[in-house]
């Protein structure tokens, strides 16, 4: 309407854009071309293909595109384009696995079937012998692909369709995965995947640790100074298979108390505090029970707990007070499709109402509510000295995530790489997180245990990124890929609901499979999909090294005053509670009186709860921010944002050419690079003056960055880079008329300047 | 602007026992975090969380170290500016902080500033702002119960201030708040402006930094198809306009007069920029007086046929008018109008629905209330959406954008008017040129751009802003200034690298935009500065900052050279300017690690540098004496930051 198509002078076009209408290449696609492959990976296998499909551009009005074949095997939908272009360079960062015509099958979120005008989401049965004209496929990594089947033969096409629905649609068996027959082909050598990073690696643990062994627990209670017992008798699951191979639990509990409700009520350590405090987890004891046993054994479980230091407990259960796994869900599931872009006209329609449909959706609140929950029980444990007991339906959802959001805020060295990936082996990968279920690998049509609930994590995760950046040794980067990651169904990380699940399938399949058991890659393993140069961008040149000497770090804060405080309730909407656990605490809670215990949760007559974790919060404010301490996060409306990276990268509308803060941040890398340089010439020389060996101070970052930034890098880097040259179209928004035209009055009384006449 | 004005949420809602420190936020009002201690700037404002009294004058900082900054604190008097003067205090007067709760000290009124001091607290409490910022004064009901008289201040840099003190016992004694709304509002009080008495002495004279023939001459101008007329030289073509004008060459001065006739207040199109290359140019000018009947002018058809002739590269010229088409036509009833397709032959007409003033101000009043003195806690982002201050925002971003990719890549050349040509279409013509050409983003450049496009064609700012005046409802009052600059700041966002000045240069000039400190922002029209000899009287706000370009100065600048820069104007890469408009509020810590960790590297960088020279020299003595070994390997040269381009 604005007549402003094709003024574009010197706009980029992308390589794989083709002119020629499609008219032209039917008639001389007659001869039926050679059916081309994506270099396999190893035990994947095609399963079907047609060619002369059509890659539409992103504007779906334009039918713009490339030919191809795409195809579809036991790991990904391919899509190989016809037009390979000579100018092979390789991009940055290049994922080893699958390139970015490939979507791994459980990253498929939706598919739509275009029929003319009208598109229909494919659930899966109804697919029988017809075919829509063209397959729109969304991503879980927030991708959108158009494939249109108009100039394929019928037979491919059908085939094609049915092919993909089928494999991304219909339930799977786990052994379908493939991740088995990928690893059953490949020799991974263990954890070595860290080689690029062991660099930056230093006076802290070296590795990941992957809390599979009593050594790695026995490692973190020592480093927390925590006072309780490591329990090494469920190594072969022998306990419970409900609870880890290794777990801690405060002193007083008996072998006889973890068996007794399977592991249920139990509390399991996740941190201590360096005042002596710790922060337990436990899932709720099974609520149908009438005779009096599981009060009791509640009772002398929160008496464990309290002995652990200074005979005080506070519990919260999170399933009363945070939005519901299927809350979760839900508000995901509408937040998401703001990204999923099918047309230039829908991005600015949809851009009006952008603020309102962000908050309607409600998932920045539940990012908002899991961090300020968080944050009291940060302020139990920093401020109060207390011990505390989170606890919810299956222990393994938002215990998860609330655990290590609060060691994130207290502990320094989670903000580390291996230390951030130490953490999520613990509490999500041993703490029983149901990745399987959750993520739904296998497709599963019932969805109702489907939840983005690690991927909350990740975005709680970043909102303290964004909002101080030097305290974190990884980058946005790295966390947007490490969510994409949950959806490449190669890693052994997301592929199980617990260790026992994973023992008994890995354990069931060694016995089939010569080779022993079977060596699945971790998501850790970053080099079965980046190499070294791609992982630099991993590491945030922002992070602000720990002064070495400074051990002063760790000084407990005491508080001048302490007040009886109770845990409050979030903001969030509370779904009401049957009764029975509340009668509990009240019965619970005259007994505990008696055991002189002196603060108790839930009092109905307590403080306004945001209140008291305000004034938390502004007290911790007023004192000089340490990266390296404790870290809270403003919560305030701003504070909170979107993941702008994970979110927008790959909507071409928004992508800023020449900005974003990627210019700055190559500036920061590059001076660092140089800083580290100086620093490695220091040390040689030192080294060669002195026979005494002074150790090399090790650093983040030894690659050279020359040549990846420029101004030419765009916001979206490194996902999307700017293949051409400087120039593009500017993205000019359309229909802006209708925005404002609720402004009222004001905007119908006459133009300003013709009023302000009369008064001059 | 404040009708509804939120007097009753003046009052704490909060009791917070929150303490000011020194270390928490410095005394600017800013949200730089990386200045250095010793380092701390001046500001006209400062917060209310500062305990520092001392850092008023601009050049204070080179001679009070920050040794003696708390201890000057505990004063009871404000540092004094040249010829400032103390005109009333009164003590135990309690400032009802909406973060702190009610805090008791002695309250200062001078020519210049209000100064609010508790020393009961540690550290001391200061409150200190110019009287410029006092939009209104409002005592707020009767004495209370406990003898108490309240005040309310309402600011115009998004703050409200509550005063109480006792009932005075000798009715004949003025309370200090009368006063205060003498000198707050000294022109209709017959005083004078305090920057004309500030007689502050600057190494730099701000006055020099724009002289239009040499602005024009870096444009390349004059130049075959344009030219310089003097027409103008004692402003009577037109009043609102400055002396020196660029117009097509072809058209004589007799004719301008004739165009002049033809445009509203006779502000015909002159040049604002010109492509070097393509010579494609943004041309500025008010509304053609086309009026109910339609009338047409020759001379002004002709005048923009000579604008696209002046441009080879095109065959067509685009005029955009800043306004909703709804209001252009509205304006056609009181002579006005826009151009009809039919009357300019090859132009194209495309409106760029901004709203007016009014609109303007009635959505930052609402954006005051969303964020002042608390952020609602539920529903910010719908909040944020029906102020609608973010969707002006792209507006305005969007219709620059238009401009420049006009004039970039279609190598046309483009025509912008509102109504008048003052306020949007000084919006419109600054942004985009600020896109197009990578001198505008230096900080010479910008001021530059602000001497040029908003005070020599005559923004109105005394009126917009309403310097000294105490009528507070004036309707020809609005943001349009700080709009554009916010949209600046949208920018400087989406490009952290593409400019020279930094977040606290923006938040400077918009502090001083109502300080009545400086000059620069005074009267309404360049012939107005000239007859009140504003230059001569006053202190340029360029004086100030260019005297001290380091604190300004973005440390991550990269000269763009000549790329243009086409900002992302979609609402999800727009976001509200916290450090500006929620500064008051302590919650918002404000952060910029990339600065910080930058200034770090950089001197971690220059002591590594100079320790390897230093063993260099030490390897180089020992190998010279025990030749037995050679020196280590050859220093890798470290290369000075690489600037891409």
């Amino acid at each position: 309407m604005l007549s402003l198509g094709s003024g574009g002078g010197k706009s980029a076009k992308p390589s794989f854009v083709s002119y020629v209408t499609p008219e032209e290449i039917n008639s001389e696609k007659d001869t039926p071309k050679e059916e081309k492959h994506p270099d396999l990976l190893p035990g994947e296998v095609v399963f079907c293909s047609a060619s002369t499909v059509l890659k539409l551009t992103q504007d779906e009005l334009s039918q713009r595109g490339t030919f191809g074949t795409l195809l579809c095997t036991n790991f990904r939908v391919s899509f190989i384009s016809d037009e390979e272009t000579g100018e092979e360079t390789a991009p940055l960062f290049k994922n080893k696995l699958y390139g970015e015509n490939d979507i791994p099958l459980s990253c498929v979120d939706n598919i739509y079937g275009g029929y003319e005008d009208k598109r229909k989401l494919v659930t899966g049965s109804q697919v029988k012998n017809k075919y829509p004209s063209k397959i729109i496929i969304h991503c879980k990594d927030l991708r959108v692909f158009q494939f249109a089947l108009t100039f394929c033969k019928e037979e491919d096409a059908k085939r094609i369709f049915q092919g993909i629905v089928h494999h991304c649609l219909e339930p799977k068996s786990l052994k379908n995965i493939f991740a088995f027959s990928f690893c059953e082909n490949t020799a991974f050598p263990g954890m070595l995947g860290n080689v690029c990073f062991t660099k930056l690696v230093h006076n802290m643990q070296q590795r990941t640790m992957m809390f599979d062994s009593a050594e790695d627990w026995a490692q973190d209670l020592k480093r927390t100074k925590g006072s309780c017992r490591l329990v090494t008798e469920n190594a072969n699951f022998g306990l419970s298979p409900n609870l880890p191979q290794y777990f801690i639990v405060p002193e007083s509990v008996s072998e006889a108390d973890m068996t007794l409700f399977q592991g249920k009520g139990l509390p399991i350590w996740c941190w201590s505090h360096h005042s002596g405090c710790a922060l337990f987890k436990t899932s709720n004891l099974p609520l149908q029970q009438e005779d009096n046993v599981p009060q009791s054994y509640m009772e002398k479980m929160l008496t464990a707990v309290a002995h652990n230091y200074l005979y005080s407990v506070k519990t919260e259960d999170l399933s009363d007070t945070l939005p519901t796994v299927q809350d979760i869900q839900l508000s995901y599931s509408k937040f998401k499709q703001f990204f999923f872009i099918d047309s230039t006209t829908d991005f600015w329609v949809s851009d009006m109402k952008w603020f309102s449909s962000l908050d309607n959706c409600g998932w920045l609140d539940i990012i908002r509510s899991c961090l300020q929950k968080a944050m009291e029980v940060v302020e139990c444990l920093e401020k109060e000295n207390n011990n505390v007991l989170i606890m919810e339906d299956g222990g393994s959802d938002l215990c998860c995530v609330i655990s290590s959001l609060a060691q994130l805020m207290l502990d320094s060295y989670y903000r580390t790489l291996q230390g951030f990936q130490s953490l999520v082996q613990k509490e999500w990968v041993a703490g029983g997180h149901n990745f399987l279920d959750r993520c739904n690998q296998l497709h599963l049509k019932d969805k109702e245990n489907v939840s983005p609930v690690f991927l909350l994590f990740l975005e709680c995760v970043w909102q303290l990124l964004q909002q101080y950046g030097p305290a974190f040794q990884f980058s946005e980067t790295y966390l947007t890929v490490l969510s994409d990651s949950i959806h490449v169904p190669v890693f052994s990380t997301f592929l199980f609901n617990s260790q026992h699940h994973r023992a008994s399938i890995l354990r069931a399949d060694s016995s089939h499979s010569q080779r022993g058991t079977l060596n699945c890659p971790t998501v850790w393993d970053w080099s079965v999909q980046f190499d070294c140069k791609a992982q630099q961008l991993f590491i945030n040149p922002l992070y602000a090294e720990k002064p070495k000497l400074d051990k002063s770090m760790r000084r407990p804060h005491r508080p001048k005053h302490q007040r009886q405080l109770s845990l409050p309730s979030a903001t969030f909407k509370t779904p009401p509670k049957k009764g029975f656990f509340k009668d509990e605490t009240d019965s619970l809670k005259k007994i505990l009186r008696v055991k002189r215990i002196s603060r108790w949760m839930l009092s109905p007559d307590s403080p306004q709860p945001s209140s008291t974790s305000r004034e938390f919060y502004e007290a911790w404010q007023r004192k000089p921010l340490d990266y390296h301490g404790l870290l809270l996060p403003c919560l305030d409306g701003p504070a909170v944002r979107i993941w702008m990276q994970r979110y927008l990268r790959w909507i071409q509308e928004v992508q800023i050419f020449g900005g974003g803060l990627v210019t700055v941040l190559s500036k920061v890398s590059d001076l660092l690079d140089e800083v580290q340089e100086l620093q490695r010439q220091l040390d040689r020389h030192s080294s060669s003056l002195t026979s005494n060996h002074q150790r090399p101070r090790p650093r983040p970052i030894s690659a050279e960055t020359d040549s990846r930034l420029s101004v030419l890098l765009s916001s979206s880097f490194p996902f999307t880079t700017l293949k051409n040259n400087w120039s593009y179209k500017p993205a000019i928004p359309t229909g802006l008329l209708q925005s404002l035209m609720n402004s009222g009055n004001l905007a119908d009384t006459e133009d300003d300047d013709q009023e302000s006449l009369v008064r001059a | 602007m404040e009708k509804s004005g939120s007097i009753d949420s003046l009052g704490s809602k909060r009791s917070s026992s929150r303490q000011p420190s020194v270390d928490s936020l410095s005394s600017a009002s800013t949200s730089r975090s990386d200045r250095s201690a010793q380092a701390k700037p001046p500001s006209a404002m400062s917060s209310d969380s500062v305990a520092t009294s001392t850092e008023l004058s601009p050049e204070l900082r080179v001679r009070k170290p920050a040794c003696h900054v708390l201890r000057d604190s505990s004063k009871e008097e404000p540092q004094l500016l040249p010829n400032e003067i103390v005109q009333d205090m009164a003590k135990d007067v309690t400032y009802i902080c909406p973060f702190i709760g009610p805090l008791r000290g002695t309250l200062t009124v001078t020519n210049y500033r209000l100064f609010f001091n508790c020393i009961d607290r540690d550290p001391a409490f200061v409150l200190d702002l110019p009287l410029g910022v006092v939009s209104r004064v409002e005592k707020i009901g009767g004495a209370s119960s406990r003898g108490d008289v309240s005040y309310g201040l309402v600011c115009k840099d998004m703050r409200n201030l509550r005063f109480a003190h006792k009932q005075m016992d000798d009715t004949l004694r003025k309370s200090i708040f009368e006063v205060l709304m003498k000198f707050a509002f000294p022109v209709s009080n017959g005083l004078q402006i305090f920057s004309f008495e500030y007689g502050q002495v600057f190494p730099e004279n701000g006055w020099k930094v724009y002289d239009a023939l040499t602005e024009y001459k870096r444009q390349g101008i004059p130049n075959e198809s344009w030219r310089i007329t003097k027409v103008n030289d004692h402003y009577e073509l037109c009043d609102t306009y400055p002396s020196t004008l660029v117009v097509p060459v072809n058209i004589p001065d007799e004719e301008l007069k004739r165009v002049a006739a033809f445009r509203a207040k006779g502000r015909i199109p002159v040049l604002s920029w010109i492509h070097p290359e393509s010579q494609a140019t943004v041309t500025r000018c008010s509304q053609p007086m086309v009026g109910v009947n339609g009338k047409r002018s020759k001379e002004d058809e002709k005048y923009l046929q000579a604008i696209m002739d002046a441009n080879a590269q095109s065959h067509k010229l685009f005029i955009f008018d800043a306004r909703p088409s709804v209001n252009a036509a509205a304006n056609k009833m009181k002579g006005g109008g826009y151009e009809s397709e039919d009357a300019y032959q090859n132009a194209e007409l495309v409106f760029l629905d901004i709203h007016n003033i009014h609109v303007m101000r009635e959505s930052l009043r609402k954006l005051k209330d969303v964020v002042y003195p608390n952020i609602e806690e539920s529903h910010w982002l719908s909040n944020l959406e029906s102020t609608h201050w973010l969707e002006h925002i792209k507006l305005i971003l969007a219709g620059a954008l238009r401009i420049a990719d006009k004039v970039e890549s279609g190598k046309t050349s483009v025509v912008v008017h509102c109504s008048d040509g003052w306020d949007r279409t000084a919006q419109l013509t600054s942004l985009a040129m600020l896109m197009l050409d990578g001198y505008y983003r230096t900080i010479r450049g910008f001021e530059v751009l602000l001497e040029k496009e908003w005070l020599s064609f005559g923004h109105r700012f005394q009126l917009r802003i309403g310097h000294g005046d105490k009528n507070h409802t004036d309707a020809d009052r609005s943001p349009v200034f700080i709009q554009f600059i916010d949209c600046v700041w949208q920018m400087t966002r989406q490009f952290p690298a593409a400019f020279e000045f930094n977040e606290y240069f923006l938040v400077t000039i918009l502090d001083h935009l109502y300080s009545c400190l400086f000059g620069t922002f005074l009267c309404n029209s360049e012939q107005q500065r000239v007859k009140e000899e504003i230059p001569k009287k006053t202190v340029s706000l360029w004086s100030y900052i260019n005297s001290q370009l380091e604190e300004f100065t973005n440390p991550l600048y990269v000269n763009y050279s000549n790329h243009v820069l086409f900002p992302v104007v979609s609402l999800r890469h727009l976001e509200l300017w916290v450090g500006y408009y929620i500064r008051w509020n302590p919650r918002m810590r404000p952060q910029e690690p990339v600065h910080q960790r930058y200034k770090e590297l950089l001197a971690k960088r220059a002591e590594l540098q100079k320790r390897v020279e230093e063993l260099q020299r030490e390897v180089t003595n020992r190998s010279a004496s025990s030749s037995s070994e050679r020196a280590g390997s050859p220093t890798r040269s470290i290369t000075p930051v690489q600037t891409f381009v």
